[in-house]
């Protein structure tokens, strides 16, 4: 008689109770922690930013309370950011190219595909200790050893496979019709590719790249013994061949200080950072649901 | 008709034209070859540059663990030992954690816009830089769970593992931000392959009676074990190599010790510490440690790969 109805009691709607709460538990404990960072980044942060912070140079750590602004470590990060994306951006949309359009699936394609995933799982670290055995130690850029030049290097071995994939995978999934109809009315290859399914996946190859290029802006560890730091203005071009500071690396030696004004300092840094770096996913993400959606009609 | 024909004529293509097209093609093949010229140069050359250090140690480099510039004597176990249970033991409380939040996100146990944030917002995290999470660690974990550890020092002092009293910064702490820094990746990995697994296996397991856990834990979670698996692998290499979190939390010591409670050191935060400052056959010590560290991650990589080849769903 009651058995068509739901029953308490019965052990296995007594597991399946015990097991939603637990997934429960397990989500809460992994979000609250998460949302507990981000806003105590966020308002420890966003409370030490003042204009000051923008046009000043750190002060190098003593147990003065002026701890300066963050200036040349901002500038730096723009420009090795840049550098690796000089870099990065045209070699690997080239290689995305010739996966996507060229190769046909052998196994020189295979490799590199293979490649570009095991180029992405190389501890960031990995690529420091590289650049600084083939560039800072031997001084091949004119003789100067840690420089931006040589951080932006660095950054851009990590760019390079973010890049390479969203190019190969956003050419794929542009359709074969397209192709076909530009080479049918008589156009080359290489007109095709430029003009027709580039411009076609530019949308999602360019979110791809602009996530990739904010992982490297808060990268560090390719940059502590390549890039090194410095206190000072970034004045002009020649700059490049020496240290630089960026952001990231100004977080790791001002968090180690025992000052507090320094610590400040870091913090501020985190701020524009994390804010900087998030903003740019949140605005990607809301633009590809918009364009999914316009698809869609 | 004459007419037409010229025009069929001038419709041949320039010579330079063809030429263009080789030039791009060889280009781009040129570039896409880039890749395996800077992983296989990764290679030899951090493998070249450690030759020295391996020369002369062998294999016993990885089994001893005095690390001494002075007495230009150099060992690496305490580093590699710091980052194989670092990295394992993270991964040990991870799994459970995001596997069962990546479960809330994609069963309908709360409306789907707020499942759709949650989940959103735990990608999200996967973007905020170590170095920042290394500051937080220092000025809000560390403090936060002092007392925790003495706690644990106090009461479970008997197991070697918490058998040194809680001095600031230690491997238990690392292995606390290390966590943080996994579940986005294990969570949304597990996501995506829950969310893979076909409407009409579970359809098929409601039918036939079985209850939600029941469909979850014999039907969907089997389904998606492959790609679960390569996430976990794929946090496993993160883990192994990463730097800055953990390097400012671990208290960067070389003096071997069981406990996770007394400072330790990882291969990548060695690196980090001695690289910019060492000379000599100090050096090529840390290259052979780099080369130790990537091979590790390497392997973690390509085993991923391939279980992810040879497993992928079928359906």
């Amino acid at each position: 008689m009651n058995s068509l109805y739901y029953q308490k009691r019965l052990s296995r709607n007594i597991g399946d109770k015990f097991f939603t709460s637990l997934s429960v538990i397990c989500a809460l404990i992994a979000i609250l922690p998460l949302i507990f960072l981000v806003t105590y980044i966020l308002i420890k942060g966003g409370s030490q930013i003042t204009p000051e912070l923008f046009t000043l140079e750190p002060n190098p750590p003593g147990d003065d309370l002026d701890a300066g602004g963050i200036n040349p470590a901002l500038i730096g990060t723009l420009i090795i950011t840049t550098i690796a994306s000089i870099i990065a951006i045209p070699v690997g949309v080239g290689g995305g190219i010739y996966l996507a359009e060229y190769s046909k699936g052998g196994a020189f394609s295979r490799f590199i595909r293979f490649g570009v995933n095991v180029l992405a799982g190389v501890p960031s670290i990995i690529a420091g200790v590289f650049i600084y055995a083939l560039i800072v130690s031997t001084k091949i850029l004119f003789g100067s050893m840690y420089s931006g030049l040589a951080g932006g290097m660095a950054l851009s071995i990590l760019m390079l496979p973010t890049v390479i994939k969203t190019t190969d995978e956003g050419l794929k999934l542009v359709p074969n019709e397209l192709r076909y109809a530009s080479l049918g009315v008589g156009a080359s290859m290489y007109t095709t590719i430029l003009k027709v399914t580039l411009p076609s996946a530019f949308r999602s190859i360019a979110t791809g790249v602009v996530l990739g290029i904010a992982r490297a802006a808060g990268e560090t560890a390719p940059l502590i013994f390549t890039a090194l730091f410095s206190y000072y203005y970034i004045t002009g071009f020649g700059d490049l061949f020496y240290e630089m500071g960026s952001l990231a690396v100004l977080i790791y030696n001002f968090a180690l200080e025992p000052y507090d004004a320094q610590n400040k300092l870091a913090w501020a840094a985190s701020f524009i950072l994390v804010l900087s770096i998030l903003s740019v996913n949140i605005f990607s993400r809301i633009l590809t649901a918009f364009t999914e959606k316009t698809k869609r009609v | 008709m004459e007419e037409k024909l010229t025009l069929f004529k001038n419709r041949k293509r320039f010579g330079i034209e063809k030429n263009i097209d080789i030039i791009f093609k060889n280009t781009a093949l040129v570039l896409s070859s880039f890749v395996a010229i800077i992983l296989l140069g990764i290679i030899l050359v951090v493998f070249f540059q450690s030759f020295e250090s391996f020369s002369r140690y062998g294999l016993k480099f990885l089994v001893t663990s005095e690390w001494n510039p002075v007495k230009d004597e150099y060992g690496a176990f305490t580093a590699i030992y710091g980052t194989l249970v670092t990295s394992f033991l993270s991964l040990l409380i991870t799994i459970p954690l995001g596997v069962g939040t990546a479960i809330f996100i994609t069963e309908d146990f709360v409306p789907k816009v707020f499942r759709e944030i949650i989940g959103s917002f735990v990608e999200l995290l996967a973007a905020i830089p170590s170095v920042v999470l290394g500051l937080w660690a220092i000025f809000v974990m560390e403090p936060f769970f002092r007392d925790f550890f003495v706690f644990l020092h106090n009461f479970f002092g008997w197991i070697p593992l918490f058998s040194t009293e809680p001095t600031g910064r230690n491997s238990l702490l690392a292995i606390l931000i290390l966590v943080v820094m996994l579940l986005p990746i294990v969570t949304s990995i597990a996501r995506d392959s829950l969310n893979q697994v076909p409407k009409k296996l579970r359809n098929a397991a409601y039918g036939i009676g079985a209850s939600r856990w029941k469909t979850i834990f014999s039907v969907i979670l089997p389904a998606a074990l492959s790609g679960i698996m390569a996430g976990v692998l794929l946090a496993l290499g993160r883990a192994m190599g990463e730097t800055m979190a953990v390097t400012m939390i671990i208290g960067n010591s070389n003096s071997f010790s069981w406990s996770l409670l007394s400072p330790g050191y990882t291969i990548s935060s060695m690196l980090a510490n001695q690289f910019g400052e060492a000379d000599g056959s100090q050096v090529s010590s840390l290259f052979y440690a780099a080369f130790v560290l990537m091979i590790l991650s390497l392997v973690v990589n390509i085993f991923a790969q391939w279980l992810v080849k040879k497993f992928s769903l079928k359906y």
